[in-house]
């Protein structure tokens, strides 16, 4: 015992340093190097540091403000939308109970297990006229990832006592009033989590945007999967690797800052 | 635990009286407030699923200006020319890699970091920034790792002392082992995360009982901690199972489905299909991942929703 106390920290950082530090390693000298020297990713120094040229050269040249937008653009509404969406209905199915509801609750919670249908999506949005754009995007994620918000923020409500309700709604507050005034600011600590799990969700997919806004509008990942995909970059791994740097910085940077919330907020809805 | 023992001290909440329960429930709770987010389930959820069975029998295509009804042509012709079998059977062998090698790390990062110090926080919140990264750019970072000239090779070739070639990503037979360990790394932060607070729900005097009567780590954790962590496996195989099946960014990154369509999962096989505008056969392909993930997806649900129950 005494004998794996004093070997643990040493193993613990080894495990780190080859499972994470040889890929991440990888990726920050690659990013540093010139086109010749990156042809043949290797964990090499660079000849010569130029880590700030490429990535000022990704930004510029890899259309990434545009991207950055086109991510924002999408992400933001869906977020903002499963939230409010989301709570309003969760409210409701927590509070009341009919075998109806029970059905509706179900099928609401079904989209955490089950796929979209993409190829038919594309073709609904064609004929609601929104192919290609951002709301016919919003309108797929909020699809997507209501289920999640319901599926959390019904049984957060579930632990909400009703005399809370009760006494706003003997000073004679309306439906929506309760709900605005007493219910959407207790469930702060689960929208909270959800917010950062769609964050994630949305901001690093690829799959559903190609089929929705691919060549249209631009996200972050869209325009990675271009600059990595099209013969013009395919070798130029420098390049590739200060996107991904660049990319992941917002994400990391969050993390960073909310890390405990994070990971409490992830956990939270796994084992308790 | 807590919970539920709270739940059994709390004073019983007054009952209403039975006959205007429903009109109170009605003015209290509207069910106006379920309209919008069921107009956006319905609209962008139910409907596209709703059209998924029925375009994958029709010769939907970006070849011809109508749509017609072509009955069982798509299933007959996927299921003549093998592509279904290879596309499912690629797919499930990937999602049972996948969950058994990201439990795996994630148990034993669990086990390894479990004590609360200040370089096991450390080391586990690194562990977690492969999760938060785009799985894309994961896949292009082991593309270029696992290239045979790539870093991977290199550092073999270093302890080997001789020069490495290996084509981690060039065969047909066990590529798909790497890409799933590709997928296991990504996600094993977070299986570790729930392994350690499954670890931290289990009481440490059970643990300490089992000691004193002699019994080793080994035994320990295999009488005692291994079957309380249940639950979390549970989610843990639960997880990594769905998110392998709808699987795409990372196999897309590194291999695109290849080499010989050795890695090609279901939704590769679809965005190809697509491309090539060949929308029916998407379709049907679409159909067969959603019937896959339905057949084994109600199993975990009713693991979930049990779990729910004891909470």
């Amino acid at each position: 015992m005494n004998r794996f106390a004093r070997l643990q920290p040493v193993a613990a950082v080894a495990t780190a340093l080859v499972l994470l530090g040889i890929p991440f390693w990888l990726v920050l000298v690659t990013a540093a190097k010139d086109q010749a020297q990156a042809l043949n990713p290797t964990l090499a120094l660079p000849e010569r540091w130029q880590l700030l040229e490429n990535l000022q050269a990704v930004f510029t040249d890899g259309r990434m403000l545009a991207a950055l937008g086109g991510s924002l653009l999408v992400m933001v509404p869906s977020v903002l939308g499963v939230l409010i969406l989301g709570s309003m209905a969760s409210w409701i199915l927590a509070r009341r109970s009919s075998r109806w509801l029970a059905a509706v609750y179900a099928l609401a919670i079904s989209g955490i297990v089950l796929p979209p249908a993409v190829v038919t999506i594309v073709l609904l949005l064609r004929q609601l006229g929104l192919a290609g754009t951002a709301t016919g995007m919003v309108g797929v994620y909020m699809g997507m990832y209501l289920s999640t918000v319901i599926f959390f923020v019904t049984g957060f409500v579930r632990t909400i006592p009703l005399e809370l309700e009760e006494a706003a709604r003997v000073d004679g507050a309306s439906p929506w009033r309760v709900f605005a005034r007493i219910i959407l600011p207790l469930l702060r600590p689960v929208l909270a989590t959800a917010t950062i799990l769609i964050c994630l969700y949305i901001w690093n997919d690829v799959f559903y945007a190609l089929f929705v806004i691919g060549g249209r509008i631009d996200t972050l990942p869209l325009n990675l999967y271009q600059v990595a995909s099209s013969g013009l970059y395919l070798q130029n791994w420098h390049l590739v690797f200060a996107y991904i740097i660049l990319m992941s910085l917002p994400l990391l940077l969050t993390f960073v800052v909310a890390q405990r919330r994070i990971i409490s907020g992830i956990t939270s809805g796994a084992v308790k | 635990m807590a919970v539920v023992i709270d739940r059994a001290l709390a004073p019983p909440s007054p009952s209403r009286p039975r006959t205007s329960s429903g009109q109170r429930a009605a003015h209290d709770h509207p069910l106006w407030f379920l309209i919008p987010a069921l107009a956006v389930l319905t609209v962008f959820f139910v409907l596209p699923t709703v059209f998924n069975f029925v375009y994958a029998f029709t010769d939907w295509s970006s070849f011809k200006s109508s749509i017609s009804f072509a009955g069982l042509e798509n299933f007959r012709s996927l299921l003549s020319n093998g592509s279904l079998a290879d596309a499912l059977v690629v797919t499930m062998v990937y999602a049972a890699l996948v969950a058994v090698f990201q439990n795996l790390f994630g148990l034993v990062l669990a086990l390894l970091l479990e004590r609360d110090t200040a370089v096991n926080r450390a080391v586990r919140v690194a562990f977690f920034v492969p999760v938060v990264m785009s799985a894309l750019a994961v896949g292009y970072i082991f593309q270029a790792l696992l290239k045979p000239e790539g870093a991977l090779n290199q550092i073999l070739g270093f302890l080997a002392g001789r020069t490495v070639e290996i084509a981690w990503l060039g065969s047909t037979t066990w590529t798909i082992v790497v890409v799933a360990l590709v997928h296991a790394w990504k996600w094993m932060g977070l299986s570790m995360l729930i392994y350690l607070a499954g670890l931290k729900t289990i009481n440490s005097e059970v643990i300490e009982a089992a000691r004193i009567d002699g019994a080793g780590w080994w035994k320990t954790f295999l009488a005692i901690r291994f079957p309380l962590l249940a639950p979390a496996i549970t989610f843990n195989v639960a997880t990594a199972l769905l998110g392998s099946m709808n699987g795409f960014d990372i196999v897309q990154a590194t291999t695109a489905g290849g080499p010989g369509g050795s890695t090609e999962l279901l939704n590769i096989w679809v965005f190809r299909t697509f491309g090539q505008g060949l929308f029916a056969q998407a379709t049907t392909m679409s159909l067969v991942l959603f019937v896959a993930v339905t057949v084994l997806a109600f199993p975990v649900i009713r693991t979930l929703r049990r779990r729910e129950d004891v909470l």
